[in-house]
């Protein structure tokens, strides 16, 4: 791994950071946008066995381009399986067969509940968001649930406006006393840092990436962030990371806008 | 005895004022033909189901046609918002009622509904908001472990439709590719209309009896119109039209824009061969490339 840190983009870190959790031969639950960047830059670098997994059906998807939808032909063309979603969300997530999921949202708090539904309150929102789909039950199950979002004032509020998807705890309830048996956010990966929760299930700083200071972070995030007693150091994408990032797996930059 | 009629005629049989209609497919497969067939119809009142509403619910709430929306994702998918849904949801356009779910939610009540139960059983939200705004979600204690459960009720629409790849005069139907719900919501629909891209001898169906999702005794009504789930795609047949997804979202902002739309592209012509017509060059440029999987062998 290169020691010096190359010229990157926030979202070209979060892709390559989030695509060094996998493990190969892991079952990964995919999402469209980062965490798809982030697990086929892992198929194409140390997890070439690493099982894609997409909510739409496809099984040991090999895309070939870049899909733009959840439900891309080419997530089809070569896969694996094509199952119907009665077996994707019975067989696969809720029987424990996913060792990974990806989530994202507009909204995660302090305890890594997300919000992918409403922006204010339910009856009269602000912002309608799309909602969501199979979040809730990915974060429900996923063995380890990853979460990839940029910091923000608004995207990271002390408390979100609405629990689509279970963090660690939920109106002072820990998750581990609500029966959902998957393990929450390990790790969010955000373009700053990198959260983790803690033994309380409070997510707090795990380690700051070259050039960012808690200060930074914390002027993006709307709870008093604590902070583990060792952070952890964090390595840049590698010269091959970038070049597959920007040449292979999103040559137009649909997804790694910023 | 042939099940073929014309959509005009397949839409005027069997939807009605104030069904619930289901128009599955997801991402894959989605029945536009039918959806713009029944815009044409002024059909009212309907209480539209579907994972995924899509531009294909979109315009029908543009259109006016739908009192409620039953979805678990309302997102333009890859690129953002459902303008029309939203500005009804926001307080911007006409009022529109909802029953929200997660895609588990949505699925397993289909399921219940295609298995003649009244609920099914399933291990999800607690710890979340969505049973605080939908009193339907509800929980059951198992019998044998004592587990509390989440329950959702039984889905069980008035009409599906189905679009497919290929079916036979009776709806002997076959699909590849992204299976979604689909049989699901065919066997826990009253009526079935099924649209395909091609209509095959029975004898093309009973070679390959394994691709069938879909069964002639549950088919009320077999619609041809190639094409007919443009934007979205047929596996084998075209591509999805990711540009009209992109292109969707400025018609969708603004609501004189897409009446514009609806007039033109939906109300302006009388079926599928009239919206090709309409756009030169779209068949060309999304026809799918050859890619043909070996045949297995069914002998014994």
């Amino acid at each position: 791994m290169a020691t010096e840190t190359l010229a990157c983009t926030p979202s070209e870190m979060m892709a390559a950071l989030a695509s060094r959790e996998l493990k190969d031969g892991e079952v990964v639950f995919v999402g469209i946008g980062l965490p798809n960047l982030a697990c086929n830059l892992a198929r194409a670098t140390h997890a070439p066995n690493l099982v894609l997994i997409y909510e739409s059906g496809a099984v040991g998807a090999v895309p070939e381009r870049l899909p733009v939808s959840i439900g891309d032909p080419a997530l089809v063309t070569g896969s694996l399986m094509v199952a119907p979603m009665t077996d994707i969300f019975q067989y696969f997530l809720q029987n424990g067969r996913i060792q990974v999921g990806f989530l994202g949202g507009a909204q995660l708090d302090r305890w890594g509940n997300i919000n992918t539904t409403v922006v204010g309150p339910y009856d009269k929102p602000k912002v309608r968001l799309p909602g969501s789909g199979g979040a809730s039950e990915i974060a429900a199950h996923a063995k380890r649930m990853l979460v990839i979002m940029k910091l923000g004032k608004r995207a990271f509020p002390a408390e979100v406006d609405f629990v689509t998807s279970l963090g660690m705890r939920y109106r002072g309830t820990h998750r581990r006393d609500l029966g959902m048996p998957g393990s929450g956010p390990v790790k969010v990966v955000t373009d700053r840092c990198v959260l983790e929760p803690n033994a309380e299930g409070e997510l707090e700083v795990a380690a700051l990436y070259p050039g960012q200071t808690l200060e930074s972070c914390q002027a993006e995030v709307g709870w008093p962030l604590k902070v583990r007693p060792s952070l952890g150091s964090v390595a840049g994408p590698t010269a091959e990371e970038l070049r597959l990032l920007r040449e292979v797996l999103d040559p137009k930059k649909l997804f790694l806008k910023g | 005895m042939s099940k073929v009629v014309s959509m005009k005629e397949a839409v005027a049989s069997f939807v009605s004022d104030g069904d619930t209609v289901v128009i599955e497919g997801f991402t894959h497969l989605i029945c536009f033909a039918a959806a713009h067939e029944i815009i044409r119809q002024k059909k009212r009142g309907l209480t539209l189901a579907r994972l995924t509403p899509d531009l294909v619910y979109d315009q029908l709430l543009a259109a006016g046609c739908a009192k409620k929306l039953v979805f678990s994702w309302a997102g333009n998918p890859g690129v953002g918002s459902l303008h029309a849904f939203r500005r009804a949801v926001e307080g911007g356009g006409a009022p529109l009622e909802t029953e929200e779910y997660s895609h588990f939610g949505m699925v397993a009540r289909l399921q219940a509904g295609a298995s003649g139960l009244p609920f099914a059983a399933l291990r999800n939200y607690a710890g979340t908001d969505l049973p605080r705004v939908n009193p339907r979600i509800k929980t059951v204690t198992c019998p044998y472990t004592g587990e509390v459960l989440a329950t959702v009720p039984a889905l069980n629409p008035d009409v599906t439709i189905v679009h497919a790849q290929r079916a036979d005069q009776n709806g002997n139907t076959q699909i590849w590719g992204l299976l979604g719900v689909q049989k699901e919501a065919a066997f826990a629909s009253k009526k079935v209309i099924v649209v395909v891209e091609e209509l095959v001898s029975e004898k093309v169906i009973r070679a390959d009896p394994n691709r069938t999702v879909i069964p002639a005794p549950i088919v009320s009504a077999v619609v041809v119109e190639p094409f007919g789930a443009h934007p979205s795609f047929a596996q084998g047949y075209y591509d999805r039209d990711n540009d009209f997804y992109i292109a969707w979202e400025p018609i969708s902002r603004d609501p004189a824009a897409l009446q514009k739309y609806l007039e033109e592209q939906v109300c302006g012509v009388s079926d599928r061969a009239g919206y090709l017509r309409k756009n030169p060059g779209l068949t060309e440029r999304l026809r799918a490339k050859p890619m043909v999987c070996e045949g297995v062998n069914y002998g014994y």
